[in-house]
C-alpha cells in the first residue's frame, strides 16, 4: 500500500515521539480550477506524504468532477472527497471553511495542508481560527509530524518550530517540495454533502493575466526585469528572450510599482516565491525583499550595469553590461 | 458612519540587515532600528482616507507588544488615527505572541469598541505569517477581503479588489468585515511635524490581554533560528558569449 519511503517516515516519527505517537491523517485542500489541480497542489501532496499516515484530498468546487478524478490518480493518497456546489464559486474562504471544519470533526484529521498560494493563504488561517489552533505558514521542510521549518525576515533567518496544537494547519511552499505526479494511484472518490454556508462574500469576477508562457511559480526558467527596464514596452526584450528559453517572466517590486507589468508578476517577499533551475535577473539591483523570492534558484544570472548591485553577491554568473545591448545579443545568439 | 480599527505592528525596519543570535533563539532586536510594519502604514492610510471621505467616523489604532509599541501608535496617530490602544505584552511573552493570540485580542477590542471595519496589513515583515486578518475574521465570523488593492464603500457594502496569483479578483461583502492591505492599495502619507506634535496630545489607552480575557499560552516552541545557507558569489563574466558558454555548461540551454 504505502511506499517504502512513507513507511520509513512513519516509523521514525513514531520512534522519535513515543508518547505522542498517533496515526497521522492529513487533509490536503486541493487548489484547482474545477478542471485541473494546480501545480502547487502536487507539491503539497508530497509534503503531506512526508508527514506520513493517511492522506485525504478535498476537491471542493463547482462542477469539479474532472479535477477530483485527476486527484484520484495521485500515488499514495487514500481518498478523495469531492464537494460539488455552486456555493464554492470563487473558492472563497468563507464558503470553504465550514466544510473543512465539518470534515475535521468527522474524520479527526491531525493535519490540514494547502499550498502557500493566495488561495491557501486566504483560507487556512480562517480554518485555524475556527479550530482555535496556531497555523504554520509557508513551510520549507518537515522534520517530524509536529516540527516544521519556515523562513522569517524575508528569508534571512530559518525558523524551526514545534507546534503543540492538536491539529496542525500548515501551508506549504511549493518550490520546496517535489511535485507528486498524478499517475499510478487509484484512490476512491467519495462525494461529501455541502454544509450550510453563510452568504457573506459574493464573488463578482476574476481578471486573470493571459499568457502563453509557463506559469511563474512552476517554470524551469524565469527571466525577471526591474527598474532598469525603464518602461513596460521594454519588457518586450525579456518576452523575446523568454520565448527562446521557454521561460516565465517575472518582475521586481520596483517594476510593478512603476506600472511596467501587472502585480501578479512580482517576485519577492510579498509577491511570488520562485526556485527555478535558471533565474535571469535583468536590471534588478537585488534588494532583500526581492532576494527573498528567488535566492533558492539553482543558477542565478544577473545582468546589470552597476557592478556594485547586491544582486551580484548571489549571482552565479554576472554580466556588468547595458541590458539594452546584452539582452538582444543574448536572444540573437541563442 | 463607521468606526474603523487598524492593527499596527512594530517590526525591525525593512531596510535593516538582520542578525541571528549566536544561541539560535531568535534574531537580535536590541538597539536595532524599528518602525511600523510597511503593510500597516498602508492600512492606516486607507482608514484615514475613509475618514477624509466621511465614510468613517473614527479611526482607532491598536498595537500589541512591549512599551515601545507606543512609538508606532504615535506614528499612526500622526498619520491621522484618532486614538490608540496599546495592548501591553512584555518582552518574554511577546517572544511567543502569535497571530492566534493577536486575532483574539483584536476581535475582543472590535466588539468592545463596536467597530464596523478592521483593516490590517496582509503580513508583518518579521514573522512573514500572513495570518492575523484571516484569523480575526474567523474569530468574529466576519467576511474577509484579503490582499486588497482597491476598496470601494457603498453604504456599508464593500467592493474589494484582491490581488490573487493569476491577476485580480473582485468580491463584495457587507460590513462588519476584516480587510488586509496589499502593497498596491495606496501610497501612505508622511507624518508632518505639526501632525506629529498634535499626535502627542491624542489619547493612548493601555490595557493588558488579561483585561480582555485572552490567554497567551504559547502554541509553538521555537526550536532554533538560524542563518540561511550562504550562496557563494559567482564570477563576473566578460561578455554574452561567455555567459552562453556557461549556460550550456550548466545544461540550462542545449549545446548545439
Amino acid at each position: 500500500m504505502f511506499s517504502t519511503c512513507l513507511r520509513t517516515t512513519l516509523r521514525t516519527s513514531t520512534n522519535k515521539f513515543g508518547s505522542l505517537a498517533r496515526y497521522e491523517s492529513t487533509l490536503v485542500i486541493a487548489e484547482h480550477n474545477n478542471e485541473n489541480l494546480l501545480p502547487i497542489t502536487c507539491n503539497t501532496l508530497t509534503a503531506a506524504r512526508k508527514i506520513g499516515g493517511d492522506v485525504t484530498v478535498l476537491v471542493a468546487g463547482t462542477k469539479c468532477e474532472t479535477a477530483a478524478k485527476s486527484a484520484c490518480k495521485a500515488k499514495g493518497i487514500s481518498k478523495v472527497l469531492m464537494a460539488d456546489s455552486d456555493v464554492f464559486k470563487g473558492f472563497t474562504a468563507e464558503s470553504l471553511t465550514p466544510l473543512v471544519i465539518k470534515l475535521c470533526n468527522d474524520h479527526k484529521f491531525t493535519h490540514v495542508l494547502a499550498g502557500a498560494s493566495a488561495f491557501g493563504k486566504a483560507l487556512l488561517p480562517r480554518i485555524a481560527a475556527k479550530l482555535d489552533v496556531s497555523p504554520v505558514s509557508d513551510i520549507i521542510d518537515i522534520k517530524a509530524p509536529d516540527t516544521f521549518v519556515r523562513t522569517i525576515y524575508a528569508g534571512n533567518a530559518i525558523l524551526t518550530l514545534k507546534s503543540v496544537d492538536k491539529v496542525k494547519v500548515v501551508t506549504v511552499r511549493g518550490t520546496s517540495f517535489e511535485s507528486l505526479p498524478l499517475e499510478g494511484g487509484d484512490a476512491k472518490c467519495e462525494t461529501v454533502a455541502a454544509v450550510d454556508v453563510p452568504n457573506q462574500v459574493q464573488f463578482v469576477k476574476q481578471e486573470l493575466s493571459k499568457s502563453d508562457r509557463p506559469e511563474l511559480t512552476s517554470a524551469k526558467v524565469v527571466i525577471s526585469g526591474g527598474r532598469g527596464m525603464k518602461s513596460g514596452e521594454n519588457f518586450e526584450l525579456l518576452y523575446k528572450l523568454a520565448d527562446k528559453l521557454n521561460a516565465a517572466v517575472g518582475a521586481s517590486r520596483a517594476a510593478v510599482d512603476a506600472g511596467f507589468v501587472p502585480n501578479d508578476l512580482q517576485v519577492g517577499q510579498t509577491g511570488k516565491i520562485v526556485a527555478p533551475n535558471l533565474y535571469i535577473a535583468v536590471g534588478i539591483s537585488g534588494a532583500i525583499q526581492h532576494l527573498a523570492g528567488m535566492k533558492d534558484s539553482k543558477t542565478i544570472v544577473a545582468i546589470n550595469k552597476d557592478p556594485e548591485a547586491p544582486i551580484f553577491q548571489v549571482a552565479d554568473h554576472g554580466l556588468v553590461a547595458d541590458l539594452f545591448k546584452a539582452v538582444p545579443e543574448l536572444t540573437d545568439k541563442l | 458612519m463607521a468606526r474603523v480599527l487598524v492593527g499596527v505592528k512594530r517590526v525591525i525596519d525593512y531596510a535593516v540587515k538582520i542578525r541571528v543570535k549566536p544561541d539560535k533563539s531568535g534574531v537580535v532586536t536590541d538597539g536595532i532600528k524599528h518602525s511600523m510594519n510597511p503593510f500597516d502604514e498602508i492600512a492606516i492610510e486607507e482608514a484615514v482616507r475613509m475618514k477624509e471621505k466621511k465614510i468613517a467616523q473614527e479611526v482607532i489604532a491598536v498595537s500589541c507588544g512591549p512599551s515601545q509599541s507606543q512609538d508606532v501608535l504615535r506614528t499612526a496617530l500622526a498619520m491621522g488615527a484618532d486614538r490608540g490602544i496599546h495592548v501591553d505584552v512584555p518582552g518574554p511573552e511577546y517572544q511567543t505572541l502569535q497571530p492566534v493570540h493577536v486575532s483574539k485580542i483584536l476581535a475582543k477590542i472590535a466588539q468592545e469598541e463596536k467597530v464596523d471595519l478592521i483593516i490590517l496589513g496582509k503580513q508583518a515583515i518579521d514573522d512573514d505569517n500572513n495570518h492575523t486578518a484571516q484569523m480575526t475574521a474567523g474569530v468574529l465570523d466576519w467576511p474577509s477581503g484579503t490582499f486588497c488593492s482597491k476598496v470601494e464603500n457603498n453604504n456599508g457594502e464593500l467592493t474589494v479588489t484582491r490581488e490573487i496569483d493569476g491577476g485580480l479578483e473582485v468580491v463584495k461583502m457587507k460590513t462588519p468585515a476584516v480587510l488586509s492591505a496589499d502593497l498596491r492599495l495606496n501610497e501612505p502619507r508622511y507624518a508632518t511635524l505639526p501632525n506629529i506634535m498634535k499626535a502627542k496630545k491624542k489619547p493612548i489607552k493601555k490595557i493588558s490581554p488579561k483585561d480582555l480575557g485572552v490567554d497567551l499560552t504559547p502554541r509553538i516552541k521555537i526550536i532554533s533560528v538560524e542563518d540561511p545557507p550562504v550562496r557563494e558569489a559567482g564570477a563576473i563574466l566578460p561578455d554574452v558569449d561567455t555567459l552562453i558558454a556557461k549556460l550550456k555548461e550548466g545544461g540550462h540551454i542545449p549545446s548545439a
